[in-house]
């Protein structure tokens, strides 16, 4: 079932090894370096900047000191620790050698983003190679300082030794020597057989850390520079709205205050292509400061078209648009109606689900620095650099090659920062201010100007045989659009289950007009798709009298692995493999007692769900039952997760794992985005509530080793949760729950 | 107005407004920048530190108020019996994915097994309640704190029917 074999012979879906090339130097001080080149891959990130610089992957100190790069932004998903040791795995360093680097934003390591679970499927390959081909430099260099064949030696633990004599050199006497050779050609290293690797496997604890519990200033937040100013920048509550007039002397006068301007939107619809938008810099010598003036301002704002919108009348939109024909239909196998005609039974359910914000913990903030020379420095807790690069050189008319960023440690991203609207607000005012800027949005800023989560409206209706078997199935999917074009992360994907494996179905969309920036969310589609698609077909289940469980493997069939996708964004596109499914299915029922549930006492549920995201295939038991309040209490939690051969760290793993669930069960259960004639009315973590520690249910997470290259972790686990725990609230219950979050009263009467 | 605070065991001085929050004065005059910002209305307990060996929130606690408590932040949490054992637990089980919330919950962890060294799941419960982690390292921060405690880390909570 693996047909993953790209070319030249290693498997991976990244398919860049023919353009992959390799550059050797010399470090100042007699080190090595060496520098993969993996060209841009992904369609959204175009890396700029200085082209031509060579930044090192692996660099080895005469002291034996190994310093390794992480190219990638670390957000919490542990790249920074996770591409290091598949570097350090293949060059066979002792891991206590290692230490970690983040790198710059350049070109020279191609695609460097935080998104899409694509840092491990992007880099298992080229990140092994760069540390064999150090590998094989090093033995080389060996061989030559001995004189003895190269077959004789054998590298260890940052040591290389000569096995006949037993002589050893330590990597950082080689290191020099090393560095004066060619460098290997990459797609001709050889790669360890897993039974070889000595760190990849290995529970690793994250790089940074230590020094995030000594607390040392690692955050985009905690940077300092010599005369940094303090900004803050107020937009308006209202999206898109145009500012007027503001009291900017009575701001100038206020303690601390330096300076107090007005920057204007660099388009018109700025708001909701999260760019530079109009509103207020308040500059201080202390952000506290700057935050008390901003309680002074006065601003007159101009609303747009967004100041009519509000969550209240999208619902009653929705409800007019789903007794009309879609406005679109975005797929169509067979003849739905007819089939729905000659059903033996149909389910007819509306599901809705609400706007959310990502609310990262640390909130939104940028330190830029403008340079007499015109060079402009940026130290961004970005998920996304190059295009927040890119934003800010055609906004403010700067060379992108005169701009630099820095990627700081990101305290959560979730998506958010694969927008980059807080990097252009910094470097704008750091411009105008002619002085260095920390800007920090406060937490109410963080709430109301965010790229959210879209809400959206399922109108579902299923055919069943008497079998209880899946005939038909329609949605007509209610979402949002900007300028007729669906918003960010608004779409159903035409491929989106059961299509393809149910004979009749259709996919119609109708939009609704949104001036409210969306964007993508941990999960994107999916992390909303999943509790409609995944608790209507619990629906199907029951009303054919079926086993959820028995209800999806049937639907899914035999295992088979199906037709590959074409390629996306520059990535060949695994398979979709439905022996993965059936894996984790079965696996999560073996663990949780599925096949036991009906003997669990009266009032106590469980709920089942399997979600295909980001090549992950994820299974998941939910067991709850409800207080007499109507509040769910959810007992524990099974997954079984489907990521690959191979997990690179399971410290980081399931640490991932375990989050992606509880970020789930906090959405079902608490997490709702109001908006109200245009603006947002929750502000802050009262109003917006994350999920807490006596909220979080015992959990256990099983990975199902497949002979599939291994793929991210960040997203695929977050989506079933939502409809396993939906599903397990109906079986506890009989309440079936359609909309999010989950309303307590609507569960009250059934508590006994 | 000039406040003469003692953090971390050293005497400061720093020139502030009296209703300055000690988050800023630690963060942007001391430049101990451990101690994070998150919601300013003590709701995440990213800014927890200790006014006195009892876990506050930094955010809502005027430079005014703080006296002469001593206080401790996570810069110095590392020096008492009990914080070095927690760090030492945060980093065997590898609990921090993005980690700025982790400052506040090792304070928080901390004060908690000062006062009760062998703390029920319902202890940290109530201990922990304050800090939100938006990472949902919540299943190892539980096991951390009954690692450094001394007791066994597996979930034992009853699957409640």
């Amino acid at each position: 079932m693996n047909d993953r074999e790209d070319d030249e012979g290693v498997s991976g879906i990244a398919g860049l090894s023919r353009r992959e090339f390799l550059t050797v130097a010399l470090t100042a001080g007699g080190g090595l370096l060496l520098t993969l080149n993996v060209p841009s891959a992904a369609g959204a990130v175009e890396p700029s900047g200085a082209a031509g610089a060579l930044n090192p992957y692996i660099r080895i100190d005469p002291d034996g000191t190994i310093t390794l790069v992480a190219k990638n932004p670390e957000i919490g998903q542990g790249m920074k620790t996770t591409l290091p040791m598949l570097i350090a795995d293949e060059l066979d360093a002792d891991w206590s050698d290692v230490r970690v680097e983040q790198a710059l934003l350049d070109p020279i390591y191609g695609p460097q983003f935080a998104g899409g679970s694509l840092g491990t499927p992007l880099n298992w390959i080229p990140m092994q190679r760069v540390g064999a081909a150090g590998r094989q430099m090093l033995l080389t260099a060996a061989a030559h300082t001995w004189n003895v064949p190269l077959d004789e030696c054998a590298a260890q633990d940052s040591t290389v030794r000569h096995r006949p004599s037993g002589r050893t050199l330590g990597y950082g006497a080689l290191a020099s020597r090393a560095a004066a050779l060619p460098a290997p050609d990459l797609n001709t290293v050889r790669l360890k057989t897993p039974a070889e690797y000595t760190i990849i496997g290995r529970f690793t604890g994250g790089v940074d850390s230590p020094r995030v519990l000594a607390g040392e200033p690692l955050f985009g937040i905690d940077m300092s520079l010599p005369d940094l100013s303090y900004a803050v920048y107020a937009k308006s509550p209202v999206f898109g709205a145009r500012l007027v007039r503001a009291n900017i002397e009575e701001l100038k006068a206020q303690p601390g205050v330096r300076d107090a301007f007005v920057l204007r939107a660099s388009q018109p619809d700025a708001a909701v292509r999260m760019g530079l938008v109009d509103g207020v810099a308040i500059i201080a010598d202390k952000w506290w400061d700057a935050q008390k003036a901003l309680r002074k301002l006065r601003a007159e704002w101009e609303p747009r078209s967004a100041s009519s919108q509000s969550t209240h009348a999208f619902a009653l939109e929705a409800d007019r648009l789903a007794h009309q024909t879609p406005q679109t239909v975005l797929r169509r196998d067979g003849d739905v109606e007819a089939a729905l005609a000659h059903a033996h039974k149909t389910v007819s359910a509306a599901y809705d689900y609400p706007f959310l914000a990502h609310a990262t913990l640390e909130p939104q903030n940028c330190t830029a620095r403008l340079g007499r020379d015109g060079r402009l420095e940026i130290w961004a807790p970005t998920q996304n650099p190059a295009p927040g690069a890119k934003l800010v050189a055609e906004t403010l008319g700067i060379d992108p090659g005169k701009i630099r960023v820095h990627m700081t440690r990101v305290g959560g991203g979730f998506g958010r920062r694969l927008n980059n609207d807080y990097m252009v607000e910094a470097a704008a005012i750091a411009q105008h201010a002619r002085r260095p800027v920390k800007l920090l949005w406060n937490r109410e800023q963080d709430i109301q100007h965010d790229s959210y989560r879209p809400g959206g409206f399922h109108h579902f209706t299923a055919g069943l045989d008497t079998e209880g078997r899946l005939t038909a199935f329609r949605d007509h999917f209610i979402t949002f659009g900007q300028n007729g074009r669906v918003a960010s992360s608004a779409d159903l994907p035409r491929d989106h289950f059961p299509a393809g494996f149910v004979p009749a179905l259709q996919y119609g969309q109708s939009l609704i007009e949104l001036a409210v920036p969306t964007g993508p969310m941990r999960n994107p589609g999916g992390n909303a798709l999943a509790f409609a698609f995944e608790s209507f077909l619990d629906e199907v289940a029951h009303a054919g009298g079926r086993d959820p469980l028995a209800l999806r493997l049937e639907l899914y069939g035999p295992a088979r692995v199906l037709p590959a996708p074409p390629p996306r964004y520059g990535l060949r596109i695994p398979p979709f493999d439905t022996g993965r499914v059936r894996g984790v299915l079965e696996e999560v029922a073996r663990r949780s007692g599925w096949a036991n549930r009906k003997r669990l006492p009266a009032g106590t549920g469980m709920g089942l769900a399997f979600y295909y995201s980001h090549f992950g295939y994820v299974a998941e038991v939910v067991q709850a039952s409800v207080a007499a309040d109507g509040v769910p209490h959810v007992h524990k939690v099974w997954a079984a997760v489907d990521v690959g051969s191979q997990i690179i760290n399971p410290a980081g793993a399931y640490n991932q794992a375990q989050g992606a669930i509880l970020d789930g069960l906090g959405q079902a259960l608490h997490l709702l985005v109001t908006l109200d004639r245009g603006r947002v009315l929750q502000k802050n973590l009262d109003t917006y509530r994350l999920l807490r520690i006596e909220e979080a249910p015992p959990l256990e997470v099983h990975f199902v080793r497949s002979d599939n290259p291994p793929t991210g972790l960040g997203e695929p686990a977050l989506p079933p949760v939502l409809p396993a725990l939906c599903n397990a609230l109906f079986a506890a219950t009989g309440k079936r729950i359609r909309s999010l979050p989950i309303d307590p009263q609507h569960l009250r009467s059934a508590a006994a | 107005m000039q406040f003469s605070i003692l953090i971390n065991g050293e005497r400061r001085s720093v020139e502030a407004d009296p209703d300055t929050p000690l988050l800023w004065v630690l963060r942007d005059d001391l430049h101990l920048s451990g101690t994070k910002y998150g919601c300013g209305i003590a709701q995440c307990g990213a800014c927890t530190v200790h006014l006195d060996g009892v876990a506050a929130r930094a955010c809502v606690t005027p430079i005014a108020a703080v006296g002469t408590a001593p206080v401790i932040t996570i810069e110095g949490i590392g020096t008492s019996e009990w914080g070095r054992k927690v760090k030492a637990a945060w980093l065997e089980l590898d609990v921090m994915q993005c980690g700025y919330c982790q400052a506040g919950q090792v304070m928080s962890a901390t004060a908690l097994l000062a006062k009760n060294p062998r703390p029920s799941d319902a202890d940290i419960d109530q201990a922990m309640h304050g800090n939100i982690c938006r990472c949902c390292t919540y299943t190892r921060i539980r096991a951390a704190i009954k690692h450094a405690a001394g007791l066994p880390t597996a979930d034992t909570r009853e699957v409640r029917s």
